[in-house]
């Protein structure tokens, strides 16, 4: 054994090195999301038996009225979630100065990206509240009276996922201060002897070399936007009426809640297979920009 | 740009003034939570809610927090989740990332794209086989079903992040220490330990972030207070203090805390390590 082991260990340390992880995550992550497509094809409560039913969850789905409802929140979450970059790239040129001062200036803007999800839903729970949150004293002002959007079928969606963009301005923003550091001194310099000053600098100088850093932006906003769980969960927990779900909430909604598992798989592959479009042209084009630099 | 360097003091003065009133205003939302939880009960009955306050109830709210509730004992779980978890995530991702930057194979492209690949997965779409899983493990509701899928989906970001920052690592060390006859081990242990200090600590402060403000696993994978994190504790407590919201303001700060102050701390660390995972992830 001893013999044997001295032979092969080149090659048989690193495999038991990369074991360990790879077998945990193949096991628990990567089996798993199959498994739930195949899930999606059976009838199961969670304990009971499973019954095969072919496509009859998605059938189903296609006639749920509360299936498109949470698409349509999802897509107003989107494009609520659009509004993220630009106003991140707009703080981060804010910021982006050799001011005594700046620094901390700089670190309390990436603060909500700290907080948990739970607490910004908390936070902006206290910003909605109607009979005295920050809204109804914004609208008392001009003697008005704020209407309570967290309990507003036509408004929650909208306070719920603006709440929401709170940290995803903030993420943006980081990302964006790392593309405004990593600018090319030389072009900014040959872009001053042209003359180029403030608006122009920014708009031909600078935003042309942030393009990639800003694709990176709006994907991950993208992605973030269809992921969207923890604060419809502790704001609204869907509601009015199923109004404010979105398709990771009622998946969570119907297979803990209604034990219907099988059709809750059914909604986890719909939303899988949503993203993973957007994946693929991310990922792409994160290819494309590491073959252009080398 | 403007180029406030070279300008008067009297600008730049007023320039970081500005930008002081628009942090305020970001940050007001939170800075009033802050403030509700050192309200007394009755400036929130008698609708103080955005104004300065009149008495400082600090102590008073504090401890009905720590006596009337469990967050102390939510704070102990996450801490018991997180920590163990972020230990986990940073040795298996050590593994993984030296051995799949340093002993090319065939199919170590492929996994390595699964580890990355899998990171972008939703939550929902591995929820019930996970639960179902710890379930029959007899893991379910309680800390070690947490500490299991949190090491195991961390490590698919982590491995992304350690296999480059080794792969970086000048490539002379790697030849001398074999040239010496050094054994994989060997080099993992005098070379790439030694060297992976930095990327370990900005990966443990994004993964500690993570997994403390992790609300959905927590609330598929436990049930009771015993096990119950912060995050998911403070959303009970929620519908438990309904109208206590000075209560439930110094609850948030108290579940804020640890990332925040961790954040202030290592900012650098994070900031690098956050960049890094968006770009190359």
């Amino acid at each position: 054994m001893p013999r044997f082991w001295r032979r092969n260990r080149h090659w048989m340390t690193p495999a038991l090195l990369l074991l360990p992880g790879l077998i945990l995550f193949s096991l628990v992550i990567l089996a798993a999301s199959f498994e739930t497509v195949w899930i999606s094809l059976l009838d199961w409560d969670g304990i009971g038996a499973k019954t095969w039913v072919g496509l009859a969850n998605y059938v189903e789905l296609a006639e749920d009225p509360q299936f498109y409802v949470s698409l349509k929140n999802n897509i107003i979450w989107l494009l609520i979630f659009m509004l993220a970059p630009p106003i991140g790239l707009a703080l981060a040129l804010i910021v982006n100065q050799q001011i005594g001062g700046m620094r901390i200036l700089k670190s309390l803007f990436f603060v909500p990206l700290v907080l948990a999800t739970v607490t910004v839903g908390v936070v902006f729970g206290w910003v909605y509240d109607p009979t005295y949150g920050l809204l109804q004293l914004i609208f008392g002002l001009f003697g008005g009276t704020a209407p309570a959007l967290l309990s507003d079928e036509n408004f929650a969606t909208f306070a719920v996922a603006t709440a929401g963009l709170w940290p995803q301005i903030a993420f943006c923003m980081v990302l964006f201060l790392a593309g405004l550091n990593n600018l090319n001194e030389d072009l900014i310099g040959a872009g001053r002897v042209d003359g180029a000053r403030g608006w122009r600098m920014l708009r031909h100088v600078v935003l042309p070399q942030l393009s990639q850093v800003g694709f990176i932006a709006i994907a991950v906003t993208v992605i973030g936007a269809l992921r969207s769980f923890d604060m419809v969960a502790v704001m609204t927990t869907g509601g009015p009426y199923g109004s404010s779900t979105v398709l990771a909430y009622q998946m969570y909604e119907e297979s803990i809640f209604s034990y219907r598992f099988g059709y809750g798989a059914a909604i986890a592959t719909v939303l899988f297979a949503i993203m993973i479009v957007f994946i693929a042209w991310y990922l792409r084009g994160l290819i494309k920009a590491e073959r252009s630099n080398a | 740009m403007p180029d406030v360097s070279e300008d008067a003091k009297l600008q730049r003065a007023l320039y970081v003034g500005g930008v002081t009133l628009v942090v305020a205003l970001w940050l007001l939302p939170l800075f009033a939570v802050m403030l509700t939880s050192i309200r007394s009960n009755e400036e929130l009955m008698a609708g103080n809610y955005w104004g300065w306050p009149q008495k400082f109830s600090l102590i008073e709210n504090y401890t009905a927090v720590f006596e009337q509730t469990a967050m102390l004992r939510f704070f102990l779980n996450s801490l018991l989740i997180t920590v163990p978890s972020v230990i986990g995530v940073l040795i298996l991702s050590t593994l993984t990332g030296f051995v799949l930057s340093r002993y090319p194979f065939r199919g170590s492209n492929l996994i390595f794209a699964l580890f990355v690949g899998g990171n972008f997965l939703p939550a929902q779409i591995m929820m019930i086989p996970v639960r179902d899983l710890m379930v029959r493990l007899g893991l379910y509701d309680t800390v070690y079903a947490l500490i299991v899928f949190h090491i195991a989906f961390q490590t698919g970001f982590a491995t992304l992040f350690m296999r480059n920052f080794i792969a970086a690592l000048p490539g002379e060390l790697f030849q001398a220490a074999r040239a010496e006859g050094a054994s994989p081990f060997q080099v993992l242990r005098h070379v790439v330990v030694p060297l992976v200090r930095p990327a370990l600590a900005a990966l443990a402060i994004l993964t500690f972030t993570f997994i403390w403000n992790d609300y959905f696993w927590a609330i598929v994978l436990t049930q009771s207070d015993a096990v119950k994190p912060v995050t998911a504790g403070l959303n009970n407590l929620r519908g438990e203090w309904t109208s206590a919201w000075n209560i439930i303001s110094a609850a948030t700060i108290f579940v804020a805390l640890p990332p925040v102050v961790m954040f202030f701390l290592m900012q650098k660390h994070f900031i690098s390590g956050l960049t890094m995972g968006a770009v190359k992830g």
